[in-house]
């Protein structure tokens, strides 16, 4: 069998082809990239000086709230300094809920995908319960959890389950019956199925839920938050809101906007690793 | 040829008074009537027939993917009831795990057997040679041709030890030299391992060049029409005089029902 195929694909991306126009495109696209929010900032200033309110500050005063939130020796006030300290606080609640909604989600997705009466059994509860907004869990969830975090980890629990576990269940649903035919010929069957196909053949739609509640979990820690918990985000908009401190509001915006943002060029980064055999499922 | 040499043996394939009716909503579809075949160990035979004829349900009944409406499969005298590694499938499609590369596509059963990695290791690296792939073991199957994707279905299902190699119109979607080429494979493959192969294909010609037997199936309900053993010699030749008279005779058996069948395939339409 010396006969090396003739057909060889060769799947490297015609990069080298021409390297300027490459680079021409790529210094474009960061510089519109970057232009536009200028341009939006430009206007944002001169509508504040032309119409000369006090309630929206200017992107000087917002940038000079950043860095005494950063840093510092500004203000000097409970708000010095501490973005640390919000910033993980955030963090832990975001990520404590996203993790137990993945730790439920996919195992649950996988059974109710794959197995008939687990599927028969619970398909019409969770159907019920999904219309219900996240935010009408609030007053019972500060019931059963108190005013804490726990409460925002819940809220934020359930923002993220649904999208994992939707797409966890679409993922099985979808997968090719050739391949479980073709692993059941291969000695692969029962509960060895799950690991072993089940799962990297979903993984793709698996990973689309990631990050859709990866995106969730970051807007609803603002909610969660808003439960009376001293630190967070979520506490810096809303004590920023009770203070009538705009430039506040907006700092806290632009960190979970910026945290959100970098985190999810994680997960996409982890998804290109994970799926780098599917290479149309890249992000 | 020689005489049934294998009477007093153990039958390798048979297949008894098959039936097979599929259920859609308040309709039904025969798609095999009463079929009675057996196969011998070693055997290479080819299904031929027009398209909707059972093949691909025949294949998949002896693959233990579909139950029989009636009549029974049995290999070696067990009765089949569900897929299992003696019996392996080439799908048109190829079906291969797209999240693994060719090397664990190939080592995905021997894994399922629990055996030391080192034969793992050993028994893929086997196959992998066998159908020329070693240099693109580490591929994932979306950076492979057609080709290369058929050659790895065709190493992941006998390093599972199959003794019976299901393959339903394996070539039918490559470019014809890249058939010849894998045609030409297959069989080395086969005279190199004994495997048994039944090969489903709705080309004649392919046909008469690979398979001691050709099946020939005709439609409305699904059966068969004749059995052609096909003793030119190999390698054969697709130019050759009695190549070509091989294939004419296939082609009119063929060509025969279908225009005895037109208006029973009318009837099954309306
Ligand atoms: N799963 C199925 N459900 C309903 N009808 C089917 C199914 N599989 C095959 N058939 C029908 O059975 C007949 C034979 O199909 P098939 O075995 O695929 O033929 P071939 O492979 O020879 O083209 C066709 O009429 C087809 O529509
Ligand atoms: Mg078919």
């Amino acid at each position: 069998m010396s006969t090396i195929p003739s057909e060889l694909p060769v799947p490297a991306r015609a990069r080298s082809a021409a390297r300027a126009p490459w680079l021409n495109e790529r210094v474009q696209s960061i510089l519109l990239g970057v232009a536009f929010p200028l341009v939006l900032v430009v206007l944002w200033h001169q509508l504040v000086v032309v119409s000369g309110t006090k309630l929206v500050p200017t992107p000087y005063q917002v940038g000079v709230m950043m860095w005494d939130f950063t840093f510092g020796g500004i203000h000097n006030d409970a708000f010095s300094g501490t973005i640390i300290t919000h910033l993980l606080a955030s963090m832990q609640r975001v990520y404590g809920g996203f993790f137990l909604a993945v730790a439920i989600g996919i195992p649950l997705g996988l059974m109710i995908g794959k197995v008939k009466v687990i599927r028969q059994m619970l398909d019409p509860t969770l159907s019920l319960l999904r219309p219900i907004p996240v935010t009408a869990w609030l007053p019972l969830s500060m019931i059963f959890f108190g005013l804490g975090p726990r409460s925002a980890i819940f809220l934020v629990f359930l923002g993220a389950f649904y999208p994992i576990l939707l797409n966890t269940i679409f993922g099985v649903r979808s997968v090719d019956t050739k391949l479980f035919e073709a692993a059941s010929m291969l000695g692969c069957d029962g509960s060895k199925l799950f690991r072993q196909v089940v799962l990297p053949a979903a993984m793709p739609s698996i990973f689309n839920g990631l990050r859709l509640a990866h995106g969730f979990a970051w807007i609803l820690i603002v909610v969660g938050e808003m439960t009376g918990v001293p630190t967070g985000l979520g506490s810096v908009i809303m004590d920023g809101r009770t203070l009538s401190r705009t430039d506040l509001v907006i700092t806290g915006m632009i960190v979970i906007g910026v945290a959100g943002f970098l985190t999810d060029r994680i997960i996409v980064a982890i998804n290109n690793w994970v799926l780098r055999w599917s290479p149309q499922h890249h992000g | 040829m020689v005489d049934d040499p294998h009477k007093t043996r153990r039958q390798f394939l048979a297949i008894d008074d098959v039936s097979k009716t599929f259920d859609i909503g308040t309709d039904e579809v025969q798609a095999l009537s009463h079929v009675n075949l057996t196969i011998d160990k070693g055997e290479f035979v080819c299904l031929i027939g027009a398209s909707g004829c059972g093949k691909s349900t025949l294949l998949r009944i002896i693959a233990g993917f579909e139950r029989p409406t009636s009549g029974e499969v049995s290999l070696y005298e067990n009765a089949i009831t569900a897929p299992g590694s003696d019996r392996g499938m080439v799908f048109q499609d190829y079906a291969l795990f797209p999240w693994m590369t060719v090397r664990e596509n190939i080592g995905f059963g021997p894994r399922q057997k629990k055996l030391a990695k080192k034969y793992v290791d050993e028994i893929t690296a086997e196959y992998l040679n066998m159908v020329g792939l070693t240099k693109f073991a580490d591929r994932f199957p979306h950076q492979l041709s057609g080709g290369m994707k058929q050659r790895v279905a065709i190493a992941r299902v006998l390093a599972n030890e199959c003794e019976l190699l299901l393959m339903d119109e394996p070539f039918g979607a490559l470019d014809a030299l890249t058939r010849e080429s894998l045609q030409q494979e297959l069989l080395d493959i086969w005279a190199r391992t004994k495997v048994t192969v039944i090969f489903v294909t709705h080309s004649v010609e392919e046909a008469v060049l690979l398979s001691d037997r050709v099946v020939v199936m005709t439609a409305g309900p699904g059966r068969i029409e004749a059995d052609v053993p096909i003793t030119l010699a190999r390698p054969r030749e697709v130019s050759a005089i009695d190549f070509n008279q091989v294939r004419r005779d296939i082609t009119q058996r063929l060509t025969s029902h279908v225009r005895a069948g037109a208006p029973r395939e009318l009837k099954a339409v309306a």
